[in-house]
């Protein structure tokens, strides 16, 4: 190992040494609030915990010695306050839980690392992974779909259920950005004029609209409002940044207000959030559509600047506050220094992630590190700005903080690649134009170089200069 | 793609920039109006989680407790003897909040006046329990039962007081109410039974008789009347009045001489339709013994001011400064111009009503001398350990009349339980002292029976106002057959529980 990448790892390990005291003295103090007497009760979690991280931290240094050194930190961060977060509402039940998941995620991550050695490679599969994504996300249609909390977003399998739009996300974020990747010089020249504007040629847009038609039809018709939004804006973003032709950013908001009238005249369920996000406290609505988001105000406005302090308030009145309502817990019982400290922690995350993209040496990788980073920064904002009734609520996970398996799995999976990303970024020498030799070499069947290039991978991008 | 990509982030970070401002607006501007409202149940929860105090009679039969539940609301409020204290103590319910007691005295009860506050964080500190402070109230369980068993059946109201302390004795309003379903943790179960109580009628089981409603309150006013009369100076027990059957309107056609009554062409008739006497003549005495309409509207229309002012002293027009909340009894403001109310004022009818709580004010005036006690539900606060906070001592609202005026109208109320319209309350071996009432409604309404009293009259011990309601006292019913007999039943418990008399 350089000394430069030695240097990154140590600083990750004590940032991550750092951050692993917080969350694991934040568990310790629920307990102490709950039942002083049974401390111990608390040590095997926080063990787990800390091991799977100190795991996750040794593959880091051994596959992905150059990453950036903060992001796994900033993770663990986040992660261990929504653990603290959790196992307040339900110590024995949903607490337990995320710590398996926790340590799952991680495994996943480290998983990811191994396995995906040079984020090239999926680029190659971009269709695949664009169709599974596709497939992922209309599963809960089929028969092992289940309806939970009124929405039909989960599919059982024996006894595990899951969301499989949460890994859908990814899968699709890598499909757009390997498609823009190839295509964004022909998608930015418009060769056509329709009613006076300049369009680029339909056979370069298709298959775009039709994968990104299909996907948020399905999650509108899943009621899944959340990832619609989100899906919405990570794809008009990454096209942004592919053709940085704002013309498509401002049809796209067009297309946006247009969707969101139509939505709003035609259902129910979109009419009553803004009914709610308009007016939380009205009588009418305060003991039912809106009794959980007034809930999470009360949570918020009672926890002040300071808090009630962990344990101390009543975050248990929010209905299933666990999941997308997580962060008001922290904002009653850690006061608006937990919610900042929490907002700075997303924040610095969004800017590594961002890091990496400009770091990034090829097209496919700045595209990929900004849509994966797009994810993270759109749902905080999106649920965030639910919560706290900035805008309307559409339910989402918050990343590493919310309940949840899947979601806790997918954004593992994220971060992997987004190190895997940072990690090539600085270790790799300049590789120029690497990605269009490669995509152009499969799909346009030009023998020279792509085979080559894309068998030594493995060097190219672990190896040291 | 790198400009794209710095210019998406600078959108992200405003969009966090904003979800900073938002969550300053919520957590630190905004908080306390948020935090406040009724919806957020987090003050409510903390309230529920302090062991409130008890309520008890004042020979210590327990009226209102706590007892803890597993739910989200620790403590749920417990009122072992049902309705039989409901308009007394109240109810504290988590759709309603408080009333009565459990609403005047809620500090107390939950703890949180200064001194308990202190008391809390020693408590807090040693592990002890946050805890209220207990009630004792100036009801006698004995009383208080005795009166609702008398009007059983019937709606109307019985308060009885000890004159010279003003402490309330027996204060019961019928129809009552269960205040535990009001008490229950579940609320929907808690609106249900409230909108079986008719809750925005004013006849409302809800509503105290006794203390918040005002009626007519007919010949037992001519106690006030007789003491105003007698306050005026220009009277005495002995004055002498025509008496005619009715006082006819002075435009009409009558004898010249007889009294007659202006700016009307309506008879004002005794409630008999004859004379109160055979001579022609008669006394102040005796019109008060045998209750003469007539000689008292003359005295309305003549000592209208002095009548006023007696009225408010007693407490009219004004609530009653009491432990619980009370409507104001009325006396009505009428000009010369409209002479036939005064005359009405007089006899306790127009626009005078009053509480029972006000008539038994004023018996007790007449008892103690001419000056009106406090009256008092809450005889002493006792914190958790035993410990008397608050021993209240009587207090006194003021004079309405002197002495003399109140040892004689006391003489003249004697008189008219020995041989007058009151002889149902006699009492053997006791001087009783009342005046009956049979207060006209609506025409073609059954009248409101009347009763207050006092006894013993040398040293009067109890004061009473009873009545029983038009709807329940029947066509034929006056307050001496209807009331009376009800006072005295109550005078006589109270001389069987009580070391005093």
């Amino acid at each position: 190992m350089s000394a430069q990448a030695a240097v990154r790892r140590n600083r990750e390990l004590s940032l991550l040494v750092l951050a692993l005291i917080v969350g694991g003295g934040a568990l310790a103090l629920v307990q102490l609030a709950r039942n002083a007497d049974k401390i111990a009760v608390t040590t095997p979690l926080i063990v787990i915990v800390a091991l799977a991280y100190v795991g996750a931290h040794v593959v880091t240094r051994r596959f992905a010695k150059q990453a950036d050194p903060l992001v796994l930190p900033l993770v663990a961060g986040l992660n261990a306050i929504g653990l603290a977060a959790i196992y307040r509402l339900s110590p024995r039940g949903f607490g337990a839980t995320q710590v398996t998941w926790t340590a799952l995620g991680l495994a996943c991550f480290a998983g990811t690392l191994i396995l995906v050695r040079d984020y090239r490679v999926l680029a190659r599969y971009k269709y695949i992974l664009g169709f599974a994504g596709i497939a992922l996300l209309l599963l809960p249609m089929t028969p092992v779909g289940a309806v939970v909390n009124g929405a039909r977003l989960w599919v059982k399998v024996g006894g595990f259920q899951f969301q499989p739009a949460e890994l859908s996300k990814i899968c699709l974020v890598v499909f757009f950005a390997a498609y823009l990747a190839e295509r964004k010089e022909l998608l930015a020249i418009a060769t056509k004029r329709i009613a006076g504007f300049h369009v680029p040629d339909f056979k370069h847009f298709g298959p775009l609209l039709v994968m990104w038609g299909v996907s948020l039809a399905v999650m509108f018709y899943e009621r899944d409002l959340g990832s619609s939004l989100l899906f919405f804006s990570i794809f008009l973003l990454m096209l942004y940044v592919a053709t940085s032709r704002v013309v498509y950013t401002a049809f796209g908001a067009l297309l946006f207000v247009g969707g969101a009238f139509v939505g709003y005249q035609a259902f129910a369920h979109v009419q009553s959030r803004v009914q709610v996000w308009l007016d939380v406290f009205d009588p009418d609505l305060i003991q039912g559509p809106s009794y959980q988001l007034a809930q999470s105000l009360f949570a918020l406005a009672t926890g002040g600047m300071f808090g009630t302090g962990l344990g101390q308030g009543r975050p248990d009145l929010i209905p299933v506050a666990e999941t997308d309502f997580i962060f008001a817990v922290v904002g009653e019982e850690l006061g608006l220094m937990g919610t900042v400290a929490v907002l700075l922690t997303f924040l610095l995350l969004v800017g590594r992630g961002l890091r990496a993209a400009l770091q990034a040496r090829d097209d496919f990788g700045q595209l990929l590190a900004a849509g994966l980073t797009f994810i993270l920064g759109l749902q905080t904002i999106i649920i965030l700005g639910g919560v706290t009734r900035l805008m309307p609520l559409t339910g989402i996970t918050l990343p590493f903080m919310s309940y949840g398996g899947s979601s806790i799995l997918s954004n593992f999976v994220l971060v992997a690649l987004l190190i895997r990303i940072s990690d090539q970024a600085t270790a790799a020498p300049p590789p120029a134009h690497t990605a269009e030799i490669l995509i152009g070499g499969r799909l346009g069947g030009t023998p020279e170089g792509s085979g080559g290039r894309l068998g030594g991978t493995p060097e190219g991008s672990g190896g040291t200069p | 793609m790198s400009s794209q990509i710095r210019k998406v982030g600078i959108g992200l970070l405003i969009a966090f920039a904003a979800l900073f401002l938002q969550l300053n607006y919520i957590q630190i501007w905004a908080a306390e109006d948020i935090a406040s409202n009724p919806n957020n149940i987090r003050a409510l929860i903390a309230e529920y989680s302090v062991k409130r105090g008890d309520i008890e009679t004042y020979d210590g039969k327990l009226v209102a407790t706590t007892r803890a539940t597993p739910g989200r609301y620790k403590y749920e409020r417990v009122y072992p003897e049902g309705e039989l204290y409901a308009h007394i103590v109240g109810y504290k319910s988590l759709v309603y909040g408080e009333t009565r007691l459990e609403a005047s005295f809620d500090e107390e009860l939950q703890g949180k006046t200064a001194v308990q506050s202190m008391q809390d964080l020693e408590d807090t500190l040693s592990g002890g329990e946050e805890q209220g402070d207990d009630l004792r109230l100036t009801i006698h369980s004995k009383l208080q039962e005795t009166a609702r068993d008398l009007l059983a059946g019937r709606d109307g109201a019985i308060v009885a007081l000890n004159p010279q302390s003003g402490e309330v004795r027996a204060m019961w309003s019928n129809p009552s109410y269960d205040p535990n379903p009001l008490a229950s943790h579940d609320t929907k179960e808690v609106r249900r039974y409230r909108q079986t109580l008719d809750p925005n009628s004013r006849t409302s089981p809800l509503i105290s008789r006794a203390t918040s409603r005002s009626f007519a309150p007919g010949s037992t006013f001519k106690v006030v009347t007789t003491a105003a009369a007698l306050e005026s100076g220009r009277y005495d027990a002995q004055s002498t009045f025509p008496d005619p059957a009715a006082l006819l309107p002075c435009e009409g056609p009558r004898s010249p001489g007889d009294p007659c009554i202006p700016q009307t062409d309506q008879d004002l008739t005794n409630f008999t339709r004859t004379a109160c006497t055979g001579g022609g003549q008669i006394d102040l005495f005796t019109a008060l013994e045998v209750s003469c309409d007539t000689t008292y509207a003359m005295l309305g229309m003549d000592v209208y001011e002095e009548l006023r002012s007696v009225s408010e002293a007693l407490g009219f027009n004004e609530p009653i400064p009491f432990d619980v909340g009370t409507e104001a009894s009325t006396f009505p403001d009428v000009g010369d111009d409209n002479i036939p109310f005064r005359a009405f004022a007089g006899i306790g009818q127009g626009d005078v009503s009053a509480t029972p709580l006000q008539m038994a004010l004023v018996a007790a005036t007449i008892a103690n001398d001419g000056v009106v006690p406090r009256p008092r539900l809450v005889r002493q606060v006792i914190d958790p350990s035993g410990g008397i906070v608050e021993p209240f001592s009587p207090e006194m609202l003021g004079r309405a009349m002197s002495d003399e005026t109140a040892a004689r109208v006391n003489e003249m109320m004697q008189a008219v339980v020995v041989s007058g319209t009151g002889t149902s309350a006699q009492i053997p071996g006791v001087a009783v002292a009342g005046k009956t009432g049979t207060a006209q409604t609506v025409p073609g309404e059954s009248p409101h029976a009347w009763f207050i009293a006092f006894a013993p009259a040398e040293d009067p011990q109890l004061a009473v106002a009873v009545i029983v309601e038009s709807s329940s006292a029947g066509s034929e019913a006056t307050g001496g057959a209807v009331a009376a007999p009800l006072a005295k039943q109550i005078l006589e418990m109270d001389r069987a529980i009580s070391t005093a008399w």
